[in-house]
C-alpha cells in the first residue's frame, strides 16, 4: 500500500508545496487545518491532478481539548506526520494583549505538543514513524521584535530534540526543520533579503528530503546555520544594546 | 505591494500596487483595480492603479471523468490543465498560441484558437462561472442565468469583475499527437485558395511573409491538423499516446539591442522559415506542442524586441472584403518595411457575440518594435481597418483611440449600457478602459 502522510497546517503555502511533492510521488494525504473549506478545494484538487487519496481533517491548535478525538478519529495514522503550523502575530499588540501572546504561543507551541504527543505515543507503540515539524530561527536567541513567537519556536526546538531523544532507541524517526525567512502568505508585503529568504518549494523539498534521508536537524538554506552560529556566539552584554 | 507591471509587449510600464488575489471577497472601497493572469495580454488590459493577480488562485475544483466537464478556479493556467488531463485524454476546446494563460484570461478574451471556423471562442464551452461583481456580491452567470452579465464577461476585458471559477467543457482526444499537414503557398491569392479548401480541417492558420512583394507578395506556410488517433501513430508514439511534456525549454535571458531586429534580419527570418522545408507539402505526425506552441519553447522571446517593447496589431476583415482588404493593408506595411518578425494569418468562422474579436472573415496578426512614427502609422492602418468593416483584437492593442473602439464593435455601446448597471462607480478599471473610454477616467 501506498505510504500516508498527515500534513497539519495543510493550507500553509509550505505546507500545499510539500503536499504536491508527496502527491506527485504517489502518498497518499492527509491534510489538517483549521479552514475545512480551503481544505477540501486543495484535497479536490490533489486528487484530480495526481489521482492518490486526499482526506481532510478539521484541527484546530488553538482547541487542545478537541485533539485527541481529532487524532483518533483517522481510521489510522498515517507514517509521516509533518506539522507546517505557524502564526508570527502581531508582537507589538501581544506585549499588551495576552489574548494575541497566547494565540502566538499556543499555535507555534502548546497546540503543536498536545497533538504530536498524541502521534508520538502511537508511533512509539508500533515502533515506527516519522514526524518532521518546522520550527524557526526566531526560537535560537530571543530578540525584542519578536520574542513571543521566539520563545515559542524555541521551547518547539527543545521539545523536538527531547523527542527525538526518546524516541531514537524506538524506531521513531524525528526531524527539526528550521527554515530562516520563506517568502509566503505569512510574509507578503515584508521586505525579506533575497539571498537569505526560500521559497515554499524549497523548504517543501527540504522537508521531504529529510524525511527520506533520515536527517535531524536541518536548516533549509545552509547560510543560517551560520548566521545563527553568529548570532549565538554574540556576547549578552553586547547583544542586549543591539536592536534586534 | 509597490511595484511596476507590464505585459507581454513590454509597452506601455506601469506603476501600480499588486496583490494576490486567492477568492476573498474584495472590499467594497477598493477602487480602479482590475484582474491579471499571466499577463499574456500584449497592451494595458491588465493595468490598472491596483492589480489583484489570480495565479495563486489556481486549484482545480472538480473533474467529470465520464464528460469531461472541469470546473476550477480562475488562475489556473493552460499549461497546468494540459499537463493533468492530457494524460487522462481530455484536450482544451481552444487554445491561443501560447498555453501560458489562465482560464480567466481566456473568458475574458474570449480566445479564439486554430479552430475557431469549427469551434467558435473559448467563451462558447464554457457553461458557468462565477463573477465577484464591483459591489462585491458574487453571482453565477451562464448563457441562460445572468446571460447579459455572462455576454459582457466573455471578451470584457475583466470589466463586469473578478472571474472567480469558470466551468468548461474539455475535448476527448486518442492521443497528444497532431496530423499534420503544411502547403507552401507562392502568394496571397494561393494561400487564401487554400483556407477555402481545407475549410474542414479542425486546425489550420497561415505564417506569412508580410515583406515580400511582386509575385511573391503575401508567400505563406498553410498549417492543417487534426488530433491523430491511436492507429495513425507510430509503433514508437503508440508507446506514450498521452504525453503531455517533449523537449525542453529554452530562455531568453535578457532584452536583445534594438539592432537585432531591422529589416532585414525580419526579412532573413521569413526567408530561412519559408526555405526551410524545400517540399511544397509535408505530412507528419508530431506532439501538440510544436504544433500550437512553437513560440513557447523560446520562453520571454518578447525580450527579442529589446527594451523598448513593441505592439501587436491583430485585425479581422470582413469575408466579403477580406481578399482587397489584406491586399491593401499588406501593401502598407511592405512599403513602409516597418514588418514583423512574425505574422499568422487566419480563417475565423461565424460569430456572434456582444463583444469578442472574431468575425466571419481573415485575421492577420503582426509585431510591430516601438520606433518613432509608429502610432501615426498605426491610426493610419486603424482607418483603412474601419472603413472595410473590420476591427482591431483588444487584448492585443496598446494604442487604438477611443473613436475607432467605439465603431468598430457593434456591441461596444450595448456593453458600455451593461457595465454602467454593474460597475456603476467605476470600481472596476483598466487603463485599457479609460483608453477606449469604455469608463470614463
Ligand atoms: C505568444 C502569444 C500568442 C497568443 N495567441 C493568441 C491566439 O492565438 N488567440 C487569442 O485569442 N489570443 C492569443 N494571445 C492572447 C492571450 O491569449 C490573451 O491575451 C489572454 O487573455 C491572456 O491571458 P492571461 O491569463 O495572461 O491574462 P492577462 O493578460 O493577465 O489579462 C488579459 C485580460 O483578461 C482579464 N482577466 C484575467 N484574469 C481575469 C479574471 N480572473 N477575471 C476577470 N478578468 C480577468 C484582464 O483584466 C485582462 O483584461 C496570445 C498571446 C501570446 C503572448
Amino acid at each position: 500500500m501506498n505510504q500516508r502522510v498527515l500534513l497539519i497546517g495543510a493550507t500553509s503555502d509550505v505546507a500545499k508545496a510539500c503536499a504536491y511533492i508527496y502527491a506527485e510521488k504517489q502518498y497518499n494525504l492527509v491534510l489538517a487545518g483549521r479552514k475545512p473549506d480551503e481544505l477540501q478545494i486543495l484535497a479536490n484538487d490533489i486528487k484530480i491532478r495526481h489521482n492518490v487519496a486526499c482526506d481532510y481533517l478539521k484541527i484546530d491548535l488553538m482547541d487542545s481539548n478537541t485533539h485527541a478525538e481529532a487524532i483518533n478519529s483517522l481510521p489510522t495514522i498515517p507514517d509521516i506526520t509533518l506539522c507546517f503550523a505557524g502564526y508570527l502575530g502581531d508582537h507589538a499588540l501581544a506585549i499588551n494583549n495576552w489574548a494575541e501572546a497566547e494565540r502566538i504561543i499556543q499555535t507555534n507551541y502548546t497546540g503543536v505538543v498536545s497533538l504530536i504527543n498524541l502521534v508520538a505515543n502511537h508511533y512509539e507503540k508500533q515502533k515506527k514513524g516519522t514526524i518532521a515539524i518546522l520550527s524557526s530561527v526566531a526560537g535560537e536567541r530571543g530578540r525584542q521584535s519578536n520574542y513571543l513567537y521566539g520563545s515559542a519556536k524555541a521551547g518547539l526546538t527543545a521539545y523536538l530534540s527531547g523527542l527525538r531523544n526518546r524516541l531514537a532507541s524506538q524506531g521513531v524517526h524525528v526531524i527539526s526543520v528550521i527554515p530562516g525567512f520563506i517568502d509566503t502568505r505569512m510574509t507578503e508585503g515584508l521586505k525579506l533579503p533575497k539571498p537569505l529568504t526560500a521559497s515554499p518549494h524549497q523548504v517543501a523539498q527540504a522537508v521531504f528530503k529529510a524525511v527520506k534521508k533520515k536527517k535531524n536537524i536541518v536548516y533549509v538554506l545552509w547560510m543560517w546555520r551560520y548566521i545563527m552560529l553568529i548570532i549565538k556566539a554574540i556576547p549578552e552584554p553586547l547583544f542586549k544594546k543591539l536592536k534586534l | 505591494m509597490k511595484t511596476t507591471v507590464s505585459n507581454w509587449s513590454n509597452y506601455p510600464v506601469k506603476d501600480t500596487t499588486l496583490t494576490h488575489w486567492r477568492g476573498e471577497s474584495i472590499p467594497a472601497d477598493r477602487k480602479n483595480w482590475i484582474a491579471r493572469g499571466l499577463g499574456r495580454c500584449y497592451g494595458d488590459a491588465a493595468l490598472s492603479d491596483q492589480i489583484l493577480s489570480t495565479v495563486k488562485h489556481n486549484h482545480i475544483l472538480e473533474f467529470n471523468p465520464e464528460s469531461g466537464v472541469i470546473c476550477c478556479q480562475s488562475g489556473v493556467s493552460l499549461h497546468n490543465l494540459l499537463e493533468v488531463f492530457v494524460p487522462k485524454g481530455w484536450f482544451l476546446p481552444v487554445t491561443p498560441g501560447t498555453k501560458f494563460i489562465t482560464v480567466g484570461g481566456a473568458l475574458a478574451s474570449d480566445i479564439h484558437g486554430k479552430n475557431h471556423h469549427i469551434a467558435g471562442c473559448f467563451g462558447d464551452h464554457v457553461s458557468s462561472c462565477t463573477l465577484l461583481l464591483a459591489d462585491g456580491k458574487r453571482i453565477r452567470c451562464s448563457p441562460t442565468e445572468n446571460s447579459e452579465v455572462f455576454n459582457a464577461t466573455r471578451g470584457g476585458m475583466g470589466l463586469t469583475g473578478m472571474i472567480d471559477t469558470v466551468t468548461f467543457q474539455l475535448k476527448k482526444i486518442e492521443s497528444s499527437y497532431i496530423k499534420q499537414r503544411q502547403i507552401k503557398a507562392q502568394n496571397l491569392n494561393e494561400v487564401l485558395a487554400l483556407f477555402d479548401k481545407y475549410k474542414s480541417y479542425t486546425y489550420s492558420m497561415a505564417w506569412i511573409d508580410c515583406l515580400k512583394g511582386g509575385k511573391n507578395f503575401g508567400r505563406s506556410i498553410m498549417m492543417m491538423g487534426e488530433h491523430a488517433t491511436l492507429d495513425e501513430l507510430t509503433s514508437k508514439q503508440q508507446q506514450t499516446p498521452l504525453i503531455s511534456k517533449v523537449g525542453h525549454d529554452i530562455n531568453m535571458p535578457i532584452n536583445l539591442p534594438g539592432f537585432v531586429l531591422n529589416s532585414l534580419s525580419v526579412k532573413a527570418f521569413n526567408w530561412l522559415y519559408f526555405h526551410k522545408n524545400v517540399k511544397k507539402v509535408i505530412e507528419n505526425t508530431v506532439h501538440y506542442d510544436p504544433f500550437f506552441y512553437p513560440l513557447d519553447s523560446i520562453l520571454h522571446w518578447n525580450r527579442m524586441y529589446g527594451k523598448k517593447g513593441f505592439v501587436q496589431y491583430q485585425f479581422v476583415l470582413p469575408i466579403s472584403n477580406s481578399k482587397e482588404g489584406l491586399v491593401k493593408i499588406m501593401d502598407r506595411i511592405r512599403q513602409k518595411g516597418w514588418g514583423s518578425f512574425l505574422s499568422v494569418l487566419k480563417l475565423f468562422g461565424k460569430q456572434e457575440s456582444l463583444i469578442s474579436f472574431p468575425m466571419e472573415g481573415y485575421t492577420l496578426a503582426l509585431d510591430f518594435p516601438l520606433k518613432k512614427g509608429l502610432f501615426n502609422f498605426l491610426d493610419e492602418l486603424d482607418e483603412l481597418v474601419l472603413d472595410l468593416g473590420g476591427r482591431i483584437y483588444l487584448t492585443k492593442d496598446a494604442r487604438m483611440k477611443a473613436d475607432t473602439f467605439m465603431n468598430s464593435y457593434p456591441g461596444s455601446r450595448e456593453f458600455l449600457q451593461i457595465l454602467k448597471q454593474i460597475n456603476p462607480d467605476l470600481t472596476v478599471q483598466s487603463d485599457l478602459a479609460k483608453r477606449l473610454s469604455i469608463l470614463p477616467s
